[in-house]
């Protein structure tokens, strides 16, 4: 053993440098967040809770094209649709069962008129599986909710697109 | 009706150190979380009071409502007894604790020899837990936890031995009192440091906390323990720990003595001045757990056995030589 060696052991050199770090960094401003009194920032692009968005007027933006269905690749939306009094095509049934999805954001990709999107709520665990198969009315419920944000974030997403 | 009254008396008197213990036990679990957390630069728990200064008492109140659940397999009355032993015996040692001249519960004239004895026997409590519970990392665990707190024993009591050679009593108030000229820390430092590091042997903290080392023995001892049964292993260690602090420094850093005899600090009463210290110690207790990695057992048994025996063997040659020398032997 080095003579050197042998006196950091002795002395315990590395351990006191290391005890000097640890007070240091005591007195540091800390990293970490009070998270459900206060949240991290989140991209414009995250890929959250599904919405169902409307036009200003409050016509659904959904036309039933089912390219979402089409491009899901957990298969986990359901469309079906009928041509309305007014000889426009609008869905009857638009279910997400948000445990199949994988939140790729594919569907929202896909959409030629923004009706589906996947907005910036993350919280919404529920106590039975029931609750997660989102149906049409709970969709255009979360989008009427989160219109504010849904719009501002592609608004914001816009330049990159 | 006489004896009643003494009865009555001492337990007025027990209770009386009993629950600022137990308080200062809950308390000091949450400045433990709280110490690694900012050195990690996390928050810790601050939500449960201010400061999340209650976050214990609420971890006791959901301990307390957890059902115990006890093995088939195990040997039922040495399980339950198992967390019993190990927090009575954590508990009993702050008899012979000084808190200023007149405040100690049992001034007995063998105080250090009352405490190394008590701390012994703790070891009784593990292994009852480990073997009771018929599973085999508890069995594993508690082996493990044996054999370090036996080994690291050894060597406190030749570092005890260091402090009595210079004290010449086995009361604890006469050895706060020797060292009212100069703490022993200053002439036993190499023991000090010795003392400290086997202490957290002694009470398995990181980086010598190998009987319950996550990664392989699940919790060790504990693994089968559940709901209060559990919490009184917790409360134990945590005492344990207290203790070992506070043994520390009455052995070292002068006890209640205030640092300097001058004015404003003689002022501050002598139990304050020990929870300082035992703060103090806790802190570095809690420092340490954040900055060093766990030990290996061949590396904790060698420290132990070759590296602290021999070294405070040779430590007690040179005090006893040293005092006889310059006579400065006392004589009690």
């Amino acid at each position: 053993m080095k003579i050197s060696r042998f006196f950091k052991t002795i002395l315990m050199t590395d351990f006191i440098s290391g005890l000097f770090i640890a007070v240091k960094e005591l007195f540091k401003s800390k990293k970490t967040i009070n998270y459900p009194f206060e949240k991290g920032k989140i991209s414009p692009r995250y890929r959250g809770e599904h919405a169902l968005r409307r036009y200003p007027n409050g016509e659904e933006r959904c036309i039933a094209c089912k390219l979402c269905e089409a491009v899901c690749p957990a298969q986990a939306i359901t469309i079906e649709s009928a041509e309305r009094a007014d000889g426009s095509r609008k869905t009857t049934r638009y279910d997400i069962d948000m445990m199949k999805c994988i939140y790729c954001g594919l569907c929202e990709e896909s959409c030629p008129v923004d009706a589906i999107v996947q907005g910036p709520n993350f919280e919404f665990s529920t106590e039975t599986r029931e609750e997660l198969y989102y149906t049409k009315e709970k969709l255009l419920d979360n989008g009427d909710r989160w219109e504010n944000v849904l719009a501002a974030n592609i608004k914001s997403d816009n330049p990159y697109r | 009706m006489e004896y009643l009254n003494i009865i009555f008396q001492e337990s007025y008197k027990i209770l009386f150190l009993l629950v600022p213990v137990l308080v200062s036990v809950a308390m000091i679990v949450w400045l433990d979380r709280r110490v690694w957390a900012f050195v990690q630069k996390r928050q810790g728990p601050n939500v449960v009071g201010p400061f999340g200064l209650l976050q214990s008492l609420a971890d006791a109140l959901k301990y307390i409502f957890k059902e115990i659940i006890i093995p088939a397999s195990s040997n039922k009355v040495i399980f339950i007894l198992a967390p019993i032993i190990t927090m009575t015996l954590a508990l009993i040692a702050w008899a012979v604790i000084p808190f200023g001249v007149e405040q100690v519960l049992a001034d007995i004239n063998v105080g250090i020899l009352y405490i190394f004895a008590v701390s012994s026997l703790g070891v009784y409590g593990i292994i009852m837990g480990g073997w009771a519970s018929n599973s085999k990392y508890p069995f594993l665990g508690a082996i493990r936890s044996a054999a370090q707190m036996v080994s690291y024993e050894v060597s406190i009591g030749i570092i005890i031995i260091n402090v009595l050679l210079c004290v010449g009593s086995l009361n604890l108030n006469d050895i706060v009192v020797a060292q009212k000229e100069m703490w022993f820390v200053i002439p036993l430092f190499p023991m000090f440091v010795i003392f400290f590091i086997s202490a957290l042997a002694e009470t398995n903290r990181p980086p010598f906390d190998l009987p319950e080392a996550e990664a392989e023995l699940v919790a060790g001892y504990q693994t089968e323990y559940s709901g209060m049964m559990y919490a009184m292993f917790w409360l134990g260690e945590y005492a344990n720990i207290l203790l070992m602090c506070a043994l520390g420094s009455i052995l070292f850093l002068g006890g209640w003595l205030s640092p300097i005899d001058l004015y404003p600090f003689n002022l501050i009463p002598g139990a304050l001045w020990l929870i300082f210290k035992i703060l103090f110690l806790f802190i570095l207790f809690a420092l340490v757990k954040a900055i060093v990695p766990r030990y290996r057992y061949d590396q904790l048994m060698r420290l132990g056995w070759k590296i602290f025996l021999p070294l405070s063997l040779t430590y007690v040659v040179l005090t006893a030589s040293y005092l006889f020398y310059f006579n400065l032997l006392p004589t009690i």
